[in-house]
C-alpha cells in the first residue's frame, strides 16, 4: 500500500468506502463509487483490491459475492452466478482472456479503504 | 442339388450341472449362435437356476435368494434351450451316447458339457457327521447354517483358507463368537507368504475372530451335537463347525465312464477341454487341464468361451489362466498375484511392511528389476488394480519401483492404469481388456468388466475417468488444485485432527488459498461434524453463493425466500402469513416441485426483515440453498385417504424434522407414501418410504433431474423405530464417504459391492460402524437451529446485509423488475448501470 496522507487525495479521485477492519478476509463487500456497484476484496495478507461488481457473463451485480481465492499465485474471485473466475488484480476473466471487468486503484490510508481511477487496461 | 434341407436333424447339447461355469456356457452358446445347430438341455441338481457363488456370503444381506441369481428369468431367452432343475445326472454311457438323470429320464446327445463344478473337501476327523457340522458351498448349506446359528453362540471354521475366512465372515455377521483352525503355520496358505498372514491374523483377531494357525483338528466331539473340536493343542468348546478345508472336483460321472482324471482329481481335459472321449468336454472346477484343476470362476469362464468355439469349429484354447486373488475379507483388503513366492530363478523380493497398521505389501520383481512378476498385498491393496495388469503386460517398472507401494506414493510415475498396454487384461473375471474397456466408452456401450468379483471395478473407474478427462471433460479425483486429497479422505482428516478452521486445514494438507471448489466442500465436512452457524466467523468465507445468504440467488442478483414446510403440511393461518410477508415485499410467489413455497425477488438486503416476520410466525429455514436436507415429501396417507395403510404425512414430517439442517455432498430429498400407489413419488428420492401393511419399506438412491434413477429398495417391512435407525446409519454413511456434489444414487453405484455393500453395513453392521452412524445422527439432530433464527439475532451476521457498505440505504440499482401474470420478474440490464452522482454517498 501506498502510503500517502489523506489531504492528498481529492475526495473526486479517490473515495474513502469503509475502514479495512470492517472487511471479512476472502470475503467481498459492495461499495458504491462514483454512481457504481463496486466490489471490494481482502485477501489473505490483507491486500485490497476492487472490481466493477457486474459480472458480464450473468449481467447481474453480484461479483462481490463470490468466493475469493487462489489459482496458482492469482489471486481470484468465482462469480457467484456461474463460476466465472476474476484476477482481483487486473479484472481479467481466468476461464476466457477476451472478458475482462473493471479493476480500480486501490489504497489503504490509516486503516481507511480508498478507491480511486480505474486501472489501465494494460494492468 | 443342394438345398438346405428342413429335415437335417438337429443336434442335441447335453450340459450336465447348472452353475457360474454351466451358465456362462449356455450364454455364450446363445449369444454365438451355437444353438442353430444345437437344442441344448442343462441339467442341474440344486432346486435353483445358478446364482453367484461367488458372492454367496451376501446371502445373509440380501432379500431373497434371487438377488444372488444369475438368471433371474428362471429360463433363457431361447426356445431351443432347456432347463431342468432339481434333477442329478447319475449315468454317462458313452457307447450309446446317453445321460441318466435322477427323475428316469434317459437323453441321447451328440456332445456333452460336463460342468459339475466342485464339493467341499470334509476331512476324514471324527465326529464329522454331527449335528451341528456343515460345510459352504450352496444356498442350501447357508441357510442350514443360519438356522444353526440362531440358537448357537460359538462357531468354528476348519481352514483358513480364502474360503474358510470367508466362512468366519459369515458366522461373524450371524453374532457368533468365531474361530478359525488352519493346520498350516498361517493364514491363506496358498496366497500368501508368512508375514502377510501375520499381519492378515491381526487384522482379523481384531475383529474378534480367534485364529488357531498350525493347529490341526484331530476330532469333534459331543452327544449327537457338536459341543466342542479336538486340537493338538487342545479343546475349542463350540455349537457349529464349518468345514472349509478345499474343494475336490465332481469328476464321478467322468471316473465311472472310464474318462480320463487327473491324478489329483478333475476331468482331464486337452486345450480345448476335450476329454478322452471327444464328444465329451469338460469346463469350470471339475475340469483339469493339463491335469490342474482351477478354483477359481474366471479360469472357469474362458474353458465355457473354448467349448463353444470348439463346437463352431474355432481355434480357441485354454492354455492356463491368472490365478490372482483380491478379496476384502472381513474388510480387510487381501491380494495375491503372479508369482507371489518369488519363485522364478533371480527374483528379488521389496516389502514394506507396517506392523502397527497391519499393512504388508510386497512386490517381486526380476533379477534386473526391470519387470513386476507378482506380489502380494493385505491391508491396503489399492495398489492391486495398477499392479496386476502390470504382471501380465510385461511393462517396464519405473525407476524405483518400491514407490508403487510405500503409502506416500500418490499416483507416482508413469504407474498408472493409463500406462497400460491396450491389451492388458483388466477384469480378468471376464476376460476384459483396458482396449475393450476405453472401446465401449468411446462407443458408450458395456462390457462385463467388473460384473463378478468386482475387483477391477476401481480400475476400470480410473480407466473412464481419464477416458473423460481426455475427452476434455473434468474428472477431479483430488478435490482441486488445493487439495490433492478426495472428499472422503478429507472428511476422515477433519474427524481424526478435529480441525475446524479451512486455514488449518489448508496449511497441514493443502496448498494456495483455496477456491469456489474446495472451500464449500470443506464447510460442508465441517457443517456436517460439527453443525456450528454456516455463517459463523471461520465459516462464512467459505460458504458456496446461496449458503452465504442464506438464501438462492436468482439471474438478476435477488434472492428467493423458501420457508420450511414440513411433508407439505401448513396451516390456513400460516399460509397467510406468508401471503402477507409476499405481498408486504412485493415477493413473485410459486408452488414449488417439493411441496413448499418459493418467494422470489428479494433483495439481499430485505432478507433479515423478510425472515423477522417469518420467523414470528414460527416459520424455520427450508435450506432450500444448502446441500443438505430439502423435503420429504408426502401423501395424505391412511388419515384421508381410502387406500392408506399407515400415516405418511406423520412419518414425513418426522423425518423431515429429524434430518432438517443436516449438510451432506449434494442436496437429500425424501420421501413418504401411504401405500403402494406411490403417490409422494417417493422412490424418486434419495431416501423414499412406501407404506406396507406390516410396515415400511426403505427404499434408497432415487433423483430425478438430469439422470434420473429409481430408488431401489434397502430393507422391507420395517417398524418405525427399525427405519428411522437405519436411515440415520444411511445418511450419515452417505454424508462421511462420497464424493462432493454426488448423489446418493451415484454415490452408491461408486461404492465396490453398490448397494449390496450399503446393506451390509447399514442393516448387518458388517464394519460395525452403526454405533458410530447412529451416535452422529444423535449429535446432529440435538445440535439442530434454525439458522436464520440465528441470524437475525445476531448483529455480526446482519451486517453482511447490507448493498453497500458506505451507502447502506441506497439499493443496488441494478436490479429492477417488469411485470408478468400479475407479479415480478426479473429484467436484465445489458451494462452496469450508473447512479446520478447527486445520490449522496455516506463516508466511514
Ligand atoms: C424452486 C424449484 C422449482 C419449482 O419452481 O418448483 C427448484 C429450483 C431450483 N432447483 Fe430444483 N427446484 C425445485 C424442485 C426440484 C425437483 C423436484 C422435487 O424436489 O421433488 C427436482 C428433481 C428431484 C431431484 O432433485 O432429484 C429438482 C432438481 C434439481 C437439480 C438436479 C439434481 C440432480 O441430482 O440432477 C438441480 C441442480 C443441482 O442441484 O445441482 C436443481 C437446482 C435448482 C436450483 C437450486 C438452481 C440454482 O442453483 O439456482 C433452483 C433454484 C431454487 C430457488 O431459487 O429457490 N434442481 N428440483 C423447486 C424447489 C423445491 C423445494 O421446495 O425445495
Ligand atoms: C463362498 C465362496 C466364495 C467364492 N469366492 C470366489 C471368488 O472370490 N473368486 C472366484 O473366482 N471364485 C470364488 N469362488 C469359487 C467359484 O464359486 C467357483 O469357481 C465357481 O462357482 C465354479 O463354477 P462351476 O460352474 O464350475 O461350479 P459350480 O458353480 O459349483 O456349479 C456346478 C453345478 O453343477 C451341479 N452338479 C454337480 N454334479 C451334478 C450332476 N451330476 N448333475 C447335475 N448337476 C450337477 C452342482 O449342484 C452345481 O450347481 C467361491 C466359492 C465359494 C463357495
Ligand atoms: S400413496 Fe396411497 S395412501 Fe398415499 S395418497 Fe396415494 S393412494 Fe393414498
Ligand atoms: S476382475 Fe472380477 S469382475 Fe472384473
Amino acid at each position: 500500500m501506498t502510503q500517502a496522507p489523506p489531504h492528498d487525495c481529492g475526495t473526486d479521485d479517490w473515495q474513502p468506502v469503509c475502514r479495512v477492519a470492517e472487511l471479512e478476509v476472502e470475503r467481498g463487500a459492495t461499495a458504491l463509487v462514483h454512481g457504481q456497484a463496486i466490489a471490494i476484496f481482502r485477501t489473505h495478507d490483507d491486500e485490497v483490491y476492487a472490481l466493477g461488481n457486474h459480472d458480464p457473463f450473468a449481467k447481474a451485480s453480484v461479483l462481490a459475492r463470490g468466493i475469493v481465492g487462489t489459482r496458482g499465485d492469482v489471486p481470484f474471485v468465482a462469480s457467484p452466478m456461474h463460476k466465472h473466475a476474476f484476477d482481483l488484480r487486473s479484472g481479467r476473466c481466468l476461464d476466457d482472456a477476451h472478458v475482462s471487468v473493471p479493476a480500480y486503484d486501490v489504497r489503504v490510508v490509516e486503516g481507511v479503504v480508498l478507491v480511486g481511477h480505474r486501472k489501465s487496461d494494460a494492468a | 442339388m443342394t438345398h438346405l434341407s428342413s429335415n437335417r436333424r438337429r443336434k442335441t447339447l447335453v450340459v450336465a450341472g447348472h452353475g457360474m461355469v454351466g451358465h456362462r456356457f449356455v450364454q455364450a452358446a446363445i449369444e454365438r449362435g451355437l444353438t442353430e445347430t444345437y437344442d441344448l438341455v442343462i441339467v442341474g441338481e440344486e432346486p435353483r437356476p445358478a446364482y453367484d457363488r461367488v458372492s454367496l456370503t451376501s446371502f445373509f444381506s440380501v432379500e431373497s435368494a434371487d438377488e444372488l441369481s444369475l438368471l433371474r428369468e428362471g429360463r433363457y431367452d431361447d426356445p431351443r434351450v432347456r432347463l431342468v432343475l432339481g434333477t442329478t445326472v447319475t449315468g454317462l454311457d458313452r457307447d450309446t451316447r446317453t445321460v441318466a438323470l435322477s427323475d428316469g429320464e434317459v437323453l441321447a446327445y451328440d456332445a456333452l458339457v460336463l460342468a459339475t463344478g466342485a464339493a467341499p473337501f470334509v476331512p476324514p476327523v471324527e465326529g464329522r457327521d454331527l449335528d451341528g457340522c456343515f460345510v459352504y458351498r450352496t444356498i442350501e448349506d447357508l441357510e442350514a447354517i443360519r438356522d444353526a446359528s440362531i440358537t448357537a453362540t460359538r462357531g468354528v471354521v476348519i481352514g483358513g483358507g480364502l474360503l474358510g475366512l470367508e466362512a468366519a465372515n459369515a458366522l461373524v455377521q450371524l453374532g457368533l463368537e468365531t474361530h478359525v483352525v488352519e493346520m498350516a503355520p498361517r493364514l491363506m496358505p496358498v496366497q500368501l507368504d508368512d508375514g502377510a498372514g501375520s499381519a492378515l491374523v491381526r487384522h482379523i483377531e481384531k475383529l474378534g475372530v480367534t485364529v488357531h494357525a498350525g493347529a490341526a483338528t484331530r476330532a469333534i466331539t459331543g452327544d449327537g451335537r457338536v459341543e466342542a473340536l479336538q486340537t493338538a493343542d487342545g479343546e475349542i468348546g463350540t455349537d457349529l463347525v464349518v468345514f472349509s478345508a478345499g474343494i475336490r472336483p465332481r469328476d464321478q460321472l467322468a471316473r465311472e465312464s472310464g474318462l480320463e482324471v487327473a491324478e489329483r482329481g478333475g476331468v482331464l481335459v486337452d486345450e480345448q477341454c476335450r476329454t478322452s472321449d471327444d464328444r465329451v468336454f469338460a469346463i469350470g472346477e471339475c475340469a483339469a487341464p493339463g491335469g490342474r484343476m482351477y478354483g477359481l470362476v474366471a479360469p472357469g469362464y474362458a474353458m465355457a468361451e473354448v467349448v463353444v468355439d470348439a463346437l463352431l469349429d474355432g481355434p480357441g484354447t485354454f492354455t492356463g489362466a491368472d490365478m490372482s486373488t483380491k478379496l476384502k475379507l472381513l474388510g480387510v483388503d487381501v491380494a495375491s498375484f503372479g508369482d507371489a513366492f518369488a519363485s522364478t530363478d533371480g527374483a528379488l523380493e521389496l516389502v514394506f511392511a507396517d506392523a502397527v497398521g497391519g499393512v504388508y505389501k510386497k512386490l517381486v520383481v526380476t533379477e534386473d528389476g526391470s519387470r513386476l512378476l507378482g506380489g502380494i498385498l493385505v491391508g491396503d491393496a489399492s495398489a492391486y488394480g495398477v499392479l496386476r495388469p502390470m504382471v501380465a503386460s510385461g511393462i517396464a517398472l519405473p525407476a524405483n519401483p518400491e514407490e508403487l507401494i510405500l503409502p506416500a506414493a500418490r499416483g507416482g510415475a508413469a504407474t498408472g492404469p493409463t500406462a497400460m498396454p491396450d491389451e492388458a487384461q483388466v477384469c480378468s473375471c471376464n476376460d476384459v481388456t483396458k482396449g475393450q474397456i476405453l472401446a465401449a466408452a468411446e462407443a458408450e456401450g458395456t462390457t462385463r468388466a467388473g460384473s463378478t468379483c468386482g475387483s477391477c471395478k476401481p480400475m476400470v473407474k480410473t480407466l473412464i475417468e481419464d477416458w473423460f478427462a481426455r475427452q476434455g471433460k473434468v474428472v477431479d479425483k483430488g478435490l482441486c488444485e488445493h487439495f490433492a486429497l478426495t472428499r472422503q479422505e478429507l472428511f476422515d482428516l477433519v474427524a481424526v485432527h478435529g480441525y475446524r478452521r479451512f486455514d488449518d486445514l489448508v496449511e497441514a494438507h493443502g496448498r494456495g488459498r483455496g477456491c469456489d471448489v474446495c472451500k464449500p466442500a470443506i464447510a460442508s465436512i465441517l457443517a456436517s461434524q460439527f453443525n456450528g452457524h454456516v455463517l459463523a466467523e471461520e465459516t462464512a468465507p467459505l460458504q458456496d453463493t446461496n449458503d452465504a445468504y442464506l438464501a438462492n440467488i436468482q439471474r438478476n442478483g435477488t434472492y428467493s425466500v423458501v420457508p420450511r414446510i414440513p411433508g407439505g403440511e401448513i396451516t390456513p393461518e400460516k399460509l397467510i402469513v406468508i401471503g402477507e410477508v409476499a405481498r408486504d415485499f412485493g415477493l413473485y410467489t410459486k408452488i414449488t416441485g417439493g411441496q413448499r413455497i418459493d418467494l422470489f425477488g428479494a433483495r439481499m438486503e430485505e432478507l433479515p426483515a423478510i425472515w423477522r416476520r417469518l420467523v414470528d410466525a414460527g416459520f424455520e429455514s427450508g435450506h432450500a440453498y444448502g446441500k443438505s436436507l430439502r423435503t420429504v415429501k408426502s401423501c395424505v396417507g391412511s388419515t384421508w385417504c381410502r387406500y392408506g395403510v399407515q400415516d405418511s404425512t406423520s412419518l414425513a414430517i418426522q423425518l423431515e424434522l429429524r434430518y432438517r439442517g443436516l449438510r451432506s455432498p449434494h442436496k437429500l430429498k425424501g420421501g413418504v407414501s401411504g401405500c403402494a400407489r406411490e403417490c409422494a413419488e417417493a422412490r424418486a428420492k434419495d431416501f423414499g418410504v412406501i407404506a406396507t401393511e406390516k410396515g415400511w419399506n426403505l427404499y434408497v438412491g432415487g433423483n430425478g433431474g438430469a439422470n434420473p434413477a429409481h430408488a431401489r429398495l434397502l430393507a422391507g417391512d420395517l417398524d418405525t423405530d427399525t427405519l428411522v435407525r437405519y436411515l440415520d446409519r444411511f445418511l450419515m454413511y452417505y454424508v462421511r464417504t462420497a464424493d462432493r456434489l454426488q448423489r446418493t444414487a451415484a454415490w452408491i453405484d461408486s461404492l465396490d459391492g453398490g448397494l449390496d455393500r450399503v446393506r451390509a453395513v447399514v442393516v448387518d453392521d458388517s464394519l460395525g460402524l452403526s454405533a458410530e452412524l447412529e451416535e452422529a445422527m444423535t449429535r446432529h439432530v440435538g445440535s439442530y437451529f434454525d439458522e436464520w433464527k440465528a441470524t437475525v439475532e445476531d448483529p455480526d451476521k446482519l451486517a453482511r446485509f447490507v448493498s453497500f457498505v458506505n451507502a447502506p440505504d441506497t439499493p443496488d440499482p441494478n436490479i429492477s423488475f417488469g411485470t408478468e401474470r400479475g407479479q415480478i420478474r426479473p429484467e436484465v440490464a445489458g451494462e452496469p448501470v450508473v447512479l446520478a452522482a447527486t445520490i449522496p454517498v455516506g463516508a466511514p
